[in-house]
């Protein structure tokens, strides 16, 4: 972690990394592993990719970003504080009574398109938002981010076989393939692979990348846009990525670092991985129910 | 009521150009007119109604006012999820148009017979739901739709009764035979069809339509219903959760009311008038 091509990034997948554990402490909620997975997509979209107005965030023009892995919101939530759609000091809400921080993504926090959390709905709606702009001649862009579990779900291959058929070029859907799902590993399952040759079989342009390296990612964002055919990169992830504790174990798709030990272990490794001196969490305690 | 309902929307999509027209694989000989004239504004989704709706969703995230055309169950219950989370969550202006109101398909079996979505759909938070009688109430419903611009569902059913003249989405007056203000009234709910008229006849009872079953025009029955010692609510739709419920909620009780609907599967064959007739004996059975 922390090459030097792309420090702002870095620095961008390391807060929000930091803010998820702190966010999923302090309201003692799940679906870490997840959040943790996803944060370098996350970075690097907000880093490098998307067109966005934080301080208008229904700007005509934008790119729209479906976050359809609607678990992982503590990461969607911390990117967005972090770019400035909202206050960095709101974070601190999630899990209290009378937040708009839902525990799946919701649409009344600023910059978030879509509410989701049910797996499957957000090819489906980022096919609908992709039609529209090539209807209308608009340049902006679709992203759709994925779990690797919603590709179980026959409504996300509808969705595949609608935006290759309409020939949605502006449409790209990243998938965290972090390998596992609520119990267990995705090929023990219901077995996925191989995917990118799947797509490409629908008429998808499909690529595989590690979806920790920033440059591997940024590239296959910048070269996903196409005349023709909508494009899927498969982001190979670690479940939990950055904290050793928490890397491939299922357990962090439930439980929450609940006790000041765990939370300091965790940004502790975290921060040993980044290179970079101990912080200590920034929040405090006392908030939600931890 | 199909092709009144498709003429009025592509005449009012020629000024309108929000409206956009999505349909499942479904209306041979219905959509081909809206589909040459406003290409750009229709889609044929395909066999795939879940992402049809999540599609039409996105269209109107974007700014157009979507109507999904299909077959009953299939733009209804196949695809409830995502009328839920992606439309009614998110206050968007879809319109789900269901053809072929409860056994509009009789011949073809239950699973075309549509009778449980009535329920269904005032289930959806913030969902409006419209069950015209006639082709005019299936225009009118359409124009309150595309004013209001929320979730919305219209279900439509197969021509019968000509109605003289309706009156907006609430209860409209078909025919009084003088039982006065201590007797019965029929209360459709559905395409009317020559079947309820003979049943309000033969029970000697003034006959009502109603379309809007959400939000429901409460104080309205109230005014024109209130004071009739009995009400039969006619429906081609499960006696759970549908029109007798509603009416049910608005006067307080099910005290007065009564309820001629379907109970269960129908499973016998039969075109339309003949199923209709069975369950108006109450012979629906489970």
């Amino acid at each position: 972690m922390g090459n030097g091509l792309t420090q702002d990034t870095e620095e961008l997948a390391y807060r929000i990394r930091r803010l998820a554990l702190e966010m999923v402490h302090r309201a003692d909620s799940s679906h870490i592993g997840g959040a943790l997975s996803v944060a370098d997509i996350l970075a690097v979209l907000y880093g490098r990719v998307l067109r966005v107005r934080p301080e208008e965030p229904e700007w005509p023009e934008r790119d729209r970003l479906v976050f359809s892995k609607g678990h992982a919101c503590t990461a969607l939530y911390a990117a967005l504080a972090l770019k400035g759609f909202f206050p960095l000091e709101e974070l601190a809400d999630f899990g209290s009574p009378g937040t708009r921080l839902l525990g799946h993504v919701s649409h009344h926090v600023p910059g978030v398109e879509w509410s989701t959390g049910s797996l499957g709905h957000g090819l489906g709606l980022a096919c609908g938002q992709a039609l529209a702009a090539l209807r209308r001649g608009a340049s902006w862009r679709v992203f759709a981010v994925l779990s690797d579990g919603e590709l179980d779900e026959g409504s996300t291959w509808e969705a595949v076989l609608f935006a290759a058929h309409h020939r949605l070029g502006n449409l790209t859907a990243i998938v965290d393939r972090n390998r596992q799902q609520a119990l267990g590993d995705t090929e023990n399952i219901l077995r996925l692979e191989d995917i990118c040759a799947k797509l490409r079989a629908f008429g998808w342009q499909a690529l595989e990348v590690d979806g920790h390296d920033h440059r591997a990612l940024l590239s296959a964002l910048e070269a996903a846009v196409s005349d023709s055919a909508p494009t899927c990169i498969v982001a190979r992830t670690v479940k939990g990525c950055g904290v050793d504790y928490m890397e491939n174990r299922l357990e962090w798709h439930y439980r929450a670092p609940k006790t000041r030990e765990l939370l300091e272990s965790a940004l502790r490794e975290l921060a040993q991985r980044y290179g970079r001196p101990y912080e200590p969490p920034s929040m405090g305690d006392g908030g939600g129910k931890g | 009521m199909r092709n009144a309902w498709i003429r009025h929307l592509q005449g009012l999509a020629e000024r309108d150009e929000r409206i956009f027209l999505v349909v499942g694989d479904l209306g041979f000989s219905v959509v081909e007119d809206f589909a040459a004239a406003y290409p750009e504004r229709f889609l044929n989704a395909g066999v795939a109604e879940q992402n049809m709706v999540s599609v039409a969703a996105g269209l109107a995230r974007e700014g157009y006012s979507v109507f999904v055309y299909s077959i009953g169950n299939f733009v209804t219950l196949r695809c409830l999820e995502q009328i839920r989370n992606d439309v009614c969550l998110h206050r968007l202006p879809v319109c789900l148009v269901a053809v072929g109101g409860g056994f509009m398909y009789g011949a073809l079996g239950p699973t075309h017979h549509l009778t449980e979505d009535i329920a269904v759909m005032r289930a959806m938070p913030g969902m409006r739901v419209y069950v015209p009688f006639c082709a005019r109430s299936a225009e009118v419903a359409l124009d309150e739709v595309l004013s209001e611009a929320l979730p919305a569902y219209i279900r439509l059913g197969r021509e019968g009764v000509p109605v003289g003249e309706v009156a907006g989405n609430g209860v409209t007056a078909v025919r009084r035979v003088a039982s006065g203000v201590a007797g019965t009234a029929v209360l459709n709910v559905g395409a009317l069809h020559a079947q309820v008229v003979e049943f309000a006849e033969k029970n000697r009872a003034d006959l009502y339509a109603l379309c809007r079953l959400k939000p429901l025009p409460a104080e309205e029955l109230e005014e024109v219903l209130g004071s009739y010692r009995r009400i039969v609510v006619v429906e081609d739709h499960q006696r759970w959760g549908g029109a007798y419920g509603a009416v049910c909620e608005a006067f307080g009780g099910s005290g007065r009311v009564e309820s001629v609907a379907v109970e269960g599967f129908v499973l016998e064959g039969g075109r339309e008038e003949d199923l209709r007739r069975r369950f108006l004996r109450g012979a629906g059975r489970a």
